[in-house]
């Protein structure tokens, strides 16, 4: 299996081969087109943010009343997938500051969601960053989600997020303590430390006041509410994020060959913030997520067929990802227009 | 050392408002920014974080946004005022001379 470690042995692999910070492929697009598609609201934003708060709320109300019944059940499982799968949207879009117009908001929903979802704020904003750099180049791009040769029962357990808590949890207690993990150290500057390390303790104490809020109340309630939805609410946003890169192209200046557009019904996009124009979203990261449809209807030409849906993409990729286990050069292959 | 000097950059009409035009002076790329209320900056094309292009970047009042990680640098100061961009932008005095662009580099 390849050496997927950033700073490791790949780094200077791909450096060599001219990969890093390297030119990637783009569409042709009229300046006046891409202009207005870049354009910023703050309306769209607010109004999807509402609507998500108030889901989140009314379904943790429901969550409460009906705590000790089986109706806690269905109730928990709409509040965990809220909190724990489209927190994950709010902090990737709000992350790259073009959700709203007002860097404000983007900023005070990126921390919410990035808590949310067990994102140590500073790091992530980082490591995003090189993941735009150097998108599923081995050694440099942290979040290769999908590696060749890993366990596929690993991406099981992921549904709970029983691998990304145990990560995240060791980088957490690490920085509390004033210390950078190695791969860290490698994408986040020296002088962005400070940030992590106070956000790491903030979170520690937290999650420890919700535990003690546990103990005095004797009841798992409370950590219902906040903590563990990241482990029983993360399986839809696993869903959605296994459609992203997994089983494509590794070291390509080409996003069209390691990065999947899928279509989706309304319902997912609003969850996932039109994430699933994945492909666009790479070639152009200063499209807010709402105007990703317009993007997609301008450049499709130049791009491969989509897939027509998150079970059609998922059929392609599990797979591929099986037989990656056997052999690492299988990929999944892409027609270029 | 070389002193400077103005050069001839292009028309004002060759950047629309609140938009970004990339030019070469010599061997320096350098983004001519034109603002909504017509004025005119010049800084360097080249993003201090990341290796892009600031000339496929987005322009929202005095701000630039680079096209690759979202950095923002004020144009008027150069100054980076968004992570992931830390290092501030050079700025280049800038003028329009009978809708001509010209920049002292």
């Amino acid at each position: 299996m390849r050496d997927y470690t950033v700073g490791g042995p790949e780094a200077a692999t791909a450096a060599a081969k001219g990969l890093v910070e390297a030119d990637w492929y783009k569409p042709n697009i009229d300046r006046a087109t891409m202009k207005a598609l870049m354009a910023r609201s703050n309306g769209i934003a607010a109004r999807d943010t509402v609507i998500w708060l108030l889901l989140l709320v009314c379904s943790g109300v429901l969550a409460y009343l009906s705590w000790g019944t089986w109706w806690a059940i269905p109730a928990f499982a709409v509040y965990g997938v809220l909190y724990g799968s489209a927190s994950d949207a709010r902090w990737h879009e709000c992350g790259h500051r073009t959700a709203f117009r007002s860097r404000l908001a983007n900023d005070v929903i990126y921390h919410v969601a990035a808590f949310m979802d067990y994102r140590e704020p500073v790091s992530w904003r980082w490591s995003h960053a090189r993941h735009h750099s150097d998108t599923i180049i081995v050694g440099r791009d942290p979040e290769i989600a999908f590696q060749r040769g890993a366990p596929l029962f690993a991406t099981f357990l992921d549904l709970f997020a029983v691998r990304s808590v145990f990560f995240e949890s060791k980088k957490i207690f690490m920085n509390a303590f004033g210390r950078p993990t190695t791969e860290q150290a490698d994408f986040q500057p020296a002088e962005e430390m400070r940030g992590s390390y106070l956000w790491s303790r903030i979170y520690i104490a937290i999650f420890g006041a919700v535990v003690a809020w546990c103990v005095v109340v004797e009841s798992v309630l409370p950590a219902m509410f906040i903590g563990l939805p990241m482990f029983y609410g993360r399986w839809l946003m696993v869903v959605y994020g296994i459609t992203q890169h997994a089983g494509l192209a590794e070291d390509v200046l080409d996003h069209r060959l390691n990065t999947r557009t899928v279509m989706m019904n309304r319902v997912n996009r609003f969850m996932y913030l039109n994430m699933n124009f994945h492909l666009e979203h790479h070639i152009f990261p200063t499209v807010p997520y709402h105007a990703l449809p317009k993007l997609h209807a301008a450049v499709a030409d130049q791009l491969p067929t989509p897939h027509r849906s998150i079970w059609h993409a998922i059929r392609e990729i599990v797979p591929v990802l099986a037989r990656q286990k056997k052999d690492q050069s299988v990929v999944l292959a892409r027609v270029l227009p | 050392m070389t002193e400077s000097r103005w050069h001839q950059v292009g028309a004002t009409d060759d950047v629309m408002r609140d938009d970004v035009i990339g030019v070469t002076v010599g061997e320096t790329a350098v983004a001519i920014i034109r603002t909504a209320d017509d004025r005119v900056f010049a800084v360097d094309a080249v993003c201090t974080h990341g290796r892009a292009s600031l000339t496929e970047g987005f322009v929202d009042g005095t701000e630039i946004e680079c096209p690759k990680h979202n950095g923002r640098f004020d144009v008027t100061t150069g100054d980076a005022i968004a992570s992931p961009a830390r290092v501030a932008l050079r700025t280049f005095p800038c003028r329009v001379d009978n809708g001509c662009i010209e920049v002292q580099l």
